[in-house]
């Protein structure tokens, strides 16, 4: 799992939303919730790598902290939450994806979800297409999506000033973001949001190389070959000048990152997710 | 009378041959098992016609989009001409529909000739672009001396019907002013430039050469068309049924297997214990466990290879090809309908053709699935097979085996205690 340390702009001039910027957390989970009769308007659905990869917490809670300062009414799961199941149904161990499935469908039928968004694509991919069939029908949301469409409601102003203003970043496509799921524009749309130098690398969107670590190859290692794939898209990432390379997904924020390092470029170029570009850029 | 006669043998030997080769690869699909479609047929027929019909996602690349579309063009409407040919035939008659189509008869002529043209141009830079070129998707390891040759006959064949075509306009034209059996068919644009090559030979020859270039026509479509069932480029035939068939859900869903939720649903006790029937293989070791539609596929694939010019692991030297998954399934395929369709020969798709270091090394990205301009999803197969590796023969690396462990429990691929799963949340 690799580690970098981030500058987060916090004397940024760029004060966003006329909301209050919480220095605390607010998560509450649906438990919690429930206990008190609320329902959320929507679950976030935190996965694996966002609790537990040092390096994507922050995603989770540079997120929390965008929902916090909206004052969005979520829940999460908390310990009640469980892995959707995506590695071991892409492995082939269609026993233990039914079984994470079903078991994961039982708590979000019990308290009664209608709404879930995640910063994960693997996450997002499973519970919007995979669940249906085994009796879980929800709305489900990916974080970018779920980010453009604040920023098309007005609901995140992005003013002038910021970090990231006209500051050259590409956007590497998740595979399970875009060709399983056909978004490709939602992130662009929230990158061009924050009104930085969008460029693209030659194999974009449909055509976008993989960062290496779907069909649960993030838990093996590669099989015997001339290059490392995330090197690969890492070089081309690197090619196209970009300082920030943002990502969506857990996965890629690995791959990427570990590209960069191989790379030896990890002091001048940060690999960054959409919700902490957006967080950071409004200084929270 | 003696040309009729001969001619209508001719066309009921290759009929023959050619409807005993449909029976072998209808039985050897049906090998595959039966699957629910799913979706309406309209959004079917309108990959049928975007996809099949009308080469949408060809155009991807440009180039090769706009040569094939040619060749394409000139199999679909040249084809027309093959009709008259077979009336001629036997009918002993020439240019049988000439007198009643009138002045629109030249114009077919010329369109027919100016594909007949374009096609030959475009099969001569598809040959360049393959052997001098040298285009690294089709020299990639499963583009062994077979496929190679296969591709370029297909190519040669064509440009040399396309000459036929020519030259029997051009003699046709100058025999039209010496004997009455030519019917006139005014002045037909390509093929009077290679007029001046025969216009010094005696009726006589002119005759035998035109008649020649008849024969060698149609007897090498009927020829071609036989050849085409045993060749990749039974493509021109399978890509409409393929995109008929294929999937229309998003491409990151991978379809369930209703016999483990019928079992996990016991084990949770939300559903009675059926007792099982004859429960069948998990996944697919074989061709016979695989779905109709995946073999198909495997009879739509023509080997471009777009699919592995764009697989990730492919392009850092492992050793998966999608292009190499159809070609194994369809080769299996033929191998068992030559064992008339027996599966017990001591082999099997998965070990003898495609190993597990090759689906291993899939990343489930779906590039290959996007890339095919005919809907073929290798990615499909791959996840069966890895299916079966892992359920029936718990053979899947040992670093899997090791996440599926944490799953199960600890509820994360990774090896962290569950009850730390909301510490990020107060760190």
């Amino acid at each position: 799992m690799g580690t970098r340390a981030v500058q987060t702009p916090r004397s940024s001039p760029a004060a966003i939303w006329s909301l209050k910027n919480l220095d605390d957390m607010n998560v509450p989970t649906l438990a919690e919730l429930s206990a008190k009769g609320e329902s959320p308007e929507i679950l976030f659905w935190v996965g694996c790598a966002g609790s537990f990869d040092d390096r994507y917490k922050r995603v989770t809670k540079a997120f929390v902290k965008i929902l916090n300062a909206l004052e969005i009414k979520f829940g999460v799961l908390g310990t009640e939450e469980s892995c959707t199941g995506d590695p071991a149904r892409r492995a082939g161990n269609e026993f233990l994806f039914q079984m994470q499935a079903m078991s994961n469908i039982q708590v979000l039928n019990g308290y009664g979800v209608k709404r879930i968004v995640t910063a994960c694509p693997h996450c997002f991919n499973t519970l919007k297409n995979e669940y249906p069939e085994l009796g879980g029908n929800y709305e489900v949301i990916h974080h970018a999506t779920f980010l453009q469409q604040l920023i098309n409601e007005g609901k995140i102003k992005l003013k002038d000033g910021h970090a990231f203003k006209g500051k050259k970043i590409t956007f590497h496509d998740s595979c399970y973001l875009g060709r399983a799921n056909n978004i490709y524009e939602a992130p662009r749309e929230v990158l061009e949001a924050l009104d930085v130098d969008l460029v693209e690398m030659k194999r974009c969107r449909t055509t976008g190389l993989c960062c290496g670590a779907g069909g649960a190859q993030m838990f093996k290692d590669a099989e015997k070959g001339k290059k490392e794939i995330n090197t690969d898209r890492t070089e081309e990432a690197l090619a196209t000048g970009a300082t920030t390379i943002a990502v969506a997904c857990p996965f890629c924020m690995t791959m990427i990152t570990d590209g960069v390092k191989t790379k030896e470029r990890e002091t001048d170029v940060n690999v960054k997710d959409l919700a902490e570009l957006i967080a950071e850029a409004n200084g929270l | 009378m003696i040309q009729q006669v001969v001619f209508a043998i001719v066309l009921l030997g290759f009929s023959y041959f050619i409807a005993r080769r449909i029976g072998p690869i209808s039985k050897g699909i049906q090998l595959g098992k039966q699957t629910p479609l799913t979706g309406d047929s309209s959004a079917r027929w309108k990959n049928v016609l975007l996809i099949a019909f009308g080469q949408k996602k060809m155009f991807k690349r440009l180039v090769p989009a706009v040569l094939h579309f040619f060749i394409y063009a000139g199999f679909l409407i040249i084809n027309l001409e093959v009709l008259e040919f077979i009336i001629d035939g036997l009918a002993g008659t020439h240019r049988f529909f000439a007198p009643f189509l009138g002045s629109i008869y030249p114009v077919l002529m010329n369109v027919f000739e100016f594909l007949a043209v374009a096609v030959l141009l475009s099969c001569v830079f598809f040959l360049i672009r393959r052997n001098v070129l040298k285009i690294p998707r089709f020299w990639s390891a499963e583009m062994t001396s077979w496929p190679r040759l296969d591709a370029n006959t297909i190519l040669v064949v064509e440009i040399v019907l396309m000459l036929a075509i020519l030259t029997m306009n051009a003699t046709d034209q100058l025999l039209q002013s010496r004997d009455a059996h030519y019917t006139a068919t005014g002045s037909l644009f390509f093929s009077s430039f290679l007029m001046p090559v025969f216009e010094n030979l005696e009726t006589g020859s002119l005759i035998v050469i035109e008649r020649f270039a008849w024969w060698f026509h149609i007897v090498g479509i009927l020829g071609f068309a036989l050849y085409v069932t045993y060749s990749k480029h039974l493509h021109i035939f399978m890509a409409f049924p393929n995109t008929y068939y294929a999937r229309l859900e998003p491409k990151g869903q991978i379809h369930n297997m209703p016999v483990v939720t019928q079992e996990v649903k016991s084990m949770l006790g939300l559903a009675e214990a059926s007792t099982p029937t004859e429960p069948g293989r998990f996944g697919a070791k074989d061709v016979n466990d695989l779905a109709r539609i995946n073999l198909i596929a495997a009879f739509a694939c023509t080997e471009c290879g777009r699919c592995t010019s764009e697989c990730p692991a492919n392009l850092t030297g492992k050793k998966l090809s999608p292009r190499k998954i159809m070609m194994d399934t369809r080769d299996r395929v033929e191998e068992v309908m030559k064992n008339d369709g027996k599966l017990d020969d001591g082999k099997s798709l998965l070990g003898d053709y495609i190993t597990k270091e090759e689906i291993n090394a899939c990343t489930s990205c779906n590039a290959c699935v996007e890339a095919c301009p005919v809907m073929i999803n290798p990615l499909d197969i791959i996840l069966e097979l890895r299916r079966y590796v892992a359920m029936e023969e718990s053979g899947s690396p040992a670093s899997w085996n090791s996440m599926f462990q944490n799953i199960e429990t600890n509820f994360a691929p990774w090896k962290f205690s569950p009850s730390d799963r909301f510490n990020w949340a107060k760190d």
